[in-house]
């Protein structure tokens, strides 16, 4: 598999992290190394193996419908950037 | 004092002749003193400790007390707590105070222990170096010039230099074990399951699990009892009976079958890793142990496998850092979008980023299948593998990392050499079995080096026992550097 630095920007679009010529260029060399050693896992056959997504086999819990969280909206917003009247504030999205 | 095992001090307090606000003051004291040689705190809190230590003194005195009340305790800086600022080791949440308390972090105050501090660690628990924290690089007590290990540097290095009686880390393909074998300390990463995620800030989630980092695995049992324990809000988090981690301390260890991977002793390993390792082995034999050779013949995978896994994981769990609800926002930007990706560029590393990247690349559509699903199925071989050893064996020993201790500086520029300071440790994770690390001698540069126990799944009481009967003949695990 090769990389070029368009495939850098255009992954580093999709994770929003802003990223300029020169970053680009040094991260296309480290991610190319990277996946040559992540490549070798290729050479191996699973065709009949099942994937493993976890540790342990266990089935998701799942709990009553019912309100367990009190209201903490103004100590969880005491951390954010900018927020007014109890809403968080973002740059206009919608003309 | 700053010598005591756990137990030490807790008689100690239990018999009043001292108390537990003296004991956090001591500990303050010598941290204030030491701290800018190892930078293994970002944050120290007098008033919140001492505080606490208030408290425990009052429960000591109504007779409430357990075994690890009044006791200070360093916390690694991943896990929340209310009222501290939680760094993660990032500028990204370089001004986030904590509004709540991780459930670690709840268990340590149910009881009454003591938070000195929150320990240093690389940002967001992605290195093995403790370099890539915004709160700059730790270093290793035993030779200042070299680095403490990672991800869980600042615990190793705060316990090493006794500047805490013990303290808890985190590990995801070796962040405990490194640490503890570079800096001459024993820590136990558990079953993956056993101690509640819930408000350890998410690295990999299927990975991640905290444990306890400390001077012997007596300390670690103790601890271990504290962190361990079922916890609805993990969707992870297993429900199992109670366990006293301490009740197979003292049995003896003949006839004990110990798997020696070959694959771990085949190459790699540097000789004077190699010669602490067979020195070690000789000890568990005059203990009555008998060797037993294994193969893991997948374990060369799990660096390609970890660093398909890790980085899928991380990139979908960093994408809550968004400069919307809490963590840095860049001061100017244009739309949305814009505020998003300077926020994000800014507030992240470089280590971080490019693992997001790695991460991003590998689930994006037309790759998803040739990587992270073909991970997925090579992490059931690694897996397997291990349950068809331990058909064979009690316990697996190797080398916890192939070197001792390596310079601040040597790898921060090569990150595929970095990535492989975790080859011993990374299976284990995938497979979610719990390892360990204790110490069992110097190598080059009279850097310490660690020995790798892993047990199959739940076996920590054994694992713990295991170590423990070694160090009631060697001592190691009393050596200290300062």
């Amino acid at each position: 598999m090769t990389l070029s630095v368009n495939d850098v920007k255009r992954i580093a679009d999709l994770a929003y992290i802003e990223i300029n010529e020169h970053e680009a260029q040094a991260t296309l060399g480290q991610l190319t190394d990277i996946f040559d050693l992540i490549e070798t896992m290729q050479a191996v056959d699973t065709s009949t193996v099942e994937p493993m997504s976890h540790a342990q086999d266990v089935v998701q819990r799942l709990r009553e419908d019912k309100v367990t969280e009190s209201d903490q909206r103004d100590l969880y917003q005491s951390v954010a950037p900018q927020v007014e009247a109890g809403l968080y504030l973002v740059p206009k999205v919608i003309e | 004092m700053f010598n005591a095992s756990l137990k030490q001090l807790s008689t100690q307090l239990a018999e009043k002749k001292i108390s537990s606000v003296e004991l956090t003051k001591a500990f303050l004291q010598r941290i204030e003193a030491r701290n800018t040689e190892y930078n293994a705190f970002i944050t120290v809190n007098e008033e919140l400790s001492l505080a606490q230590a208030q408290v425990a003194d009052q429960m000591i005195a109504a007779g409430q007390a357990s075994q690890l009340t009044g006791i200070p305790i360093a916390q690694k800086d991943i896990f929340c707590a209310k009222g501290w600022l939680t760094t993660c080791g990032s500028k990204m949440l370089s001004n986030f105070v904590s509004p709540y308390d991780a459930n670690v972090i709840e268990r340590f105050n149910q009881i009454g222990a003591v938070n000195i501090g929150k320990t240093n660690m690389d940002e967001f628990a992605m290195g093995s170096s403790n370099e890539t924290s915004y709160y700059g690089p730790v270093r290793n007590p035993w030779d200042v010039e070299a680095v403490p290990g990672g991800s869980s540097g600042g615990s190793a290095s705060a316990v090493a230099a006794r500047l805490a009686p013990a303290a808890t880390g985190t590990d995801t393909g070796g962040s405990i074990r490194q640490p503890a074998a570079l800096c001459g300390i024993s820590g136990i990463k558990p079953t993956y399951g056993l101690v509640s995620r819930y408000g350890m800030i998410a690295f990999a989630s299927s990975l991640d699990q905290g444990g306890p980092m400390a001077k012997s695995a007596e300390d670690l049992a103790l601890m271990l009892g504290v962190m361990t324990g079922f916890d609805a809000r993990d969707s992870t988090s297993l429900q199992r009976e109670t366990e006293d981690y301490t009740r197979d301390l003292e049995k003896p260890l003949s006839g004990l079958r110990i798997g020696l991977p070959k694959e771990y002793f085949a190459k790699g390993m540097s000789k004077d890793v190699e010669c602490a390792v067979e020195q070690a082995l000789d000890e568990y034999r005059k203990l009555g142990a008998e060797m037993v050779e294994v193969s893991l013949p997948n374990s060369q995978l799990s660096i390609p496998v970890y660093y398909v896994l890790a980085p899928a994981e991380a990139s979908s769990n960093l994408s809550r850092f968004d400069g919307v609800r809490y963590g840095h926002r860049a001061k100017s930007y244009g739309d949305l979008n814009d505020m998003y990706r300077k926020s994000r560029a800014e507030g992240f590393g470089a280590e971080v980023k490019r693992r997001i990247l790695i991460g991003t690349y590998v689930l994006s559509h037309g790759y998803y299948d040739a990587y992270y699903i073909k991970a997925q199925k090579v992490r059931r071989l690694i897996t397997q593998d291990f349950v068809d050893a331990f058909k064979q064996c009690d316990i697996m020993m190797g080398p916890t990392s192939p070197t001792v201790a390596f310079n601040i500086g040597e790898k921060s520029s090569d990150p595929i050499q970095m990535y492989l300071s975790d080859i011993y440790t990374s299976a284990a994770s995938l497979a979610g079995l719990p390892g360990m690390s204790i110490p069992i001698g110097f190598g080059d540069k009279n850097r310490p080096v660690g020995l790798h126990i892993i047990g199959n799944y739940f076996t920590e009481a054994k694992m713990l026992n295991v170590a423990h009967q070694y160090q009631l003949v060697t001592d190691w695990h009393q050596r200290s550097p300062v």
